[in-house]
């Protein structure tokens, strides 16, 4: 910026810059009616939203329940509920806001916000998806006398039963409805996977999972990410074009335009080195705060504040008034 | 005691002229510096400059009236329950009204933030408009967001499943669960649409304060060499940079 001048009339002066001074308009007026303007636009909106309405509706496929996943894909439930009691599942996995695993938390240069910001929903795979909810069951003293079994073993025990367990579930067989696992070493995993199976197709782990223990409950974390570690719901989302590499969440189920306004934040997902790295959200999300802050002082930063006047569109923008400067009738 | 008998004062002007006592009050200073800042012909003109004659120029206030939608049908499912519209066909129809609103509101908002940038409608002194304009289309983003999240339905599943690794990786995350429903839904429906409803008003107060930003000069011309500011505070009439000073 030129240096401000002083001046006998106790102003400053600096050099004009056509990127950020404009000259005071001296031209012709016109009559221009706001209040009109906006109450024909308000008609407009309000036609051509109740026409879009009519013909398309909204999108409201029904929510997936644990129920309806353990009815659906029972093979799918019994894997996922057998790595979150090993603790290798996504959620088991993730490290903060959930828990505390080493080395998961993202990072550009070292920095690392949610390392930072610790764990603030704590979410205990093994006990709160599988032990817990068992426990709660009446009158089954077989399920609580394998949880007893499980609790109890040394971890190296524990870590050996579900993965002959995991081993034996990837040949179960569903077809029938019912679960039947073939059988293996798996100790008293096979009892809790199994339970837990016909407690998610009753409908009561659903209740189970919710965070809250009051009556009212509104958070919905724990079921969702425990839907989220099996592959039940990213199927359904693959088949709806709602996958990361398929432009994820900015689209909507259907053929409705979804949050296109995010096409920036989705598109960096698909650009390379971005989409292999581990740090991606990270990197998505720091780039796309650098490019709001550019837009927001755009103002302020010398060439691109000129790109308008070089590209020269206010020239169609403006046309007429320049028709009149041309005519030498604007002024 | 003396009482004073006078009737009250018809307007602010005679206010100060009649009890120069007053002009010290904290409201009588607040009145006289907004009606300086936006005297009543300014805050809702009847003339533009001659300039002003594009179809650009309708996608501001297409903007403002897609938002008026938007809220006046969010209120109307709001009165309901956010379960209304699973259940009810006429909740459903609302929650469309609601949606299409939403998407006519950033369309038009879209269209006028590029047609502002190809105006550089920054010019003159009015950086704090663009500044305005740009924040609530960022925080319009995040009550639009909050929206999908409050969805109950697989949509909201799938967004807040997807969503929470990137706002998980800044952190946010910690304060701003976006899988914990009664969480979003009062983010969607309380602290996100004053916001934007107020940067929204902060924005319209602005356009009208600066005017609409003048045209380029033609090539060869800038119309002044120099540019000379006054000491004085932002919003008094600069000497030569505002658009709207007839």
């Amino acid at each position: 910026m030129t240096p401000a001048t002083p001046t006998p009339l106790g102003h400053r002066a600096r050099r004009f810059k056509p990127d950020r001074d404009v000259a005071e308009w001296h031209g012709a007026y016109r009559p221009y009616d706001l209040v009109k303007e906006f109450l024909i636009a308000l008609v407009v909106v309000v036609i051509v939203v109740t026409g879009l309405a009519v013909i398309f509706s909204s999108p409201d496929d029904k929510p997936v329940t644990v129920k309806s996943w353990s009815a659906a894909s029972p093979v799918d439930f019994a894997q996922t509920a057998a790595t979150e009691l090993d603790g290798s599942s996504g959620t088991a996995t993730y490290g903060p806001p959930y828990n505390s695993t080493a080395g998961a938390s993202q990072s550009i240069v070292g920095v690392s916000p949610e390392s930072f910001f610790g764990v603030h929903h704590p979410i205990d795979t093994a006990n709160d998806y599988v032990l817990a909810p068992l426990r709660t069951l009446p009158d089954r003293p077989d399920v609580q006398a394998a949880v007893d079994r499980y609790t109890t073993a040394p971890a190296s025990q524990q870590a050996a039963w579900t993965a002959a367990y995991e081993k034996a579930v990837a040949k179960a067989d569903a077809s029938h409805g019912a679960l039947v696992v073939p059988p293996g070493a798996y100790g008293p995993v096979g009892t809790i996977i199994g339970s837990l199976t016909s407690m998610a197709r009753s409908g009561a782990l659903d209740g189970a999972l919710l965070s809250s223990r009051q009556f009212y409950g509104t958070d919905y974390t724990k079921p969702l990410l425990f839907i989220a570690d099996g592959t039940y719901l990213a199927d359904k989302a693959q088949a709806q074009h709602l996958s990361g590499d398929q432009w994820g969440m900015m689209n909507e189920t259907g053929s409705f335009p979804g949050q296109a306004w995010l096409w920036l934040y989705t598109l960096w997902y698909q650009v390379a080195p971005i989409n292999t790295s581990a740090n991606a959200d990270f990197q998505v999300w720091a780039l796309m705060m650098v490019l709001t802050l550019v837009l927001a002082l755009l103002p302020f930063i010398p060439g691109l504040r000129s790109i308008p006047r070089w590209t020269r569109v206010y020239r169609l923008i403006w046309r007429q008034h320049y028709r009149d400067l041309a005519a030498g009738s604007a002024s | 005691m003396s009482i004073d008998t006078r009737t009250p004062v018809e307007s602010p002007d005679e206010d100060a002229a009649d009890r120069p006592e007053d002009a010290a009050q904290w409201s009588a200073r607040l009145r006289h510096s907004a009606v300086d800042a936006l005297p009543p012909e300014r805050l809702m003109p009847d003339r533009q400059p001659s300039y002003v004659a594009s179809w650009i120029y309708v996608f501001g206030v297409l903007t403002l009236s897609a938002l008026v939608v938007v809220i006046v049908t969010g209120i109307a499912l709001s009165v309901m329950g956010p379960q209304w519209w699973h259940v009810s066909t006429t909740g459903l129809f609302v929650n469309s009204l609601h949606l299409w609103s939403v998407e006519v509101f950033f369309f038009t908002m879209i269209i006028h933030l590029w047609g502002k940038f190809f105006m550089a409608a920054w010019r003159g002194k009015r950086r704090a408009t663009w500044i305005t304009g740009v924040v609530s289309f960022v925080v319009s983003v995040g009550a639009a967001f909050t929206g999908y999240l409050s969805q109950q339905n697989f949509d909201a599943q799938w967004i807040s499943t997807q969503a929470k690794d990137g706002i998980n990786s800044t952190g946010a995350g910690a304060i701003f669960n976006v899988t914990n429903f009664g969480q979003m839904l009062m983010w969607h429906i309380v602290l996100l649409p004053l916001v934007v409803v107020a940067l929204v008003g902060l924005h319209v107060l602005l356009v009208r304060l600066r005017g609409v930003v003048p045209p380029f000069a033609p090539p060869g011309q800038t119309g002044v060499d120099v540019v000379r500011e006054s000491a004085a505070p932002e919003s008094a009439p600069p000497t030569v940079t505002n658009g709207e000073r007839p």
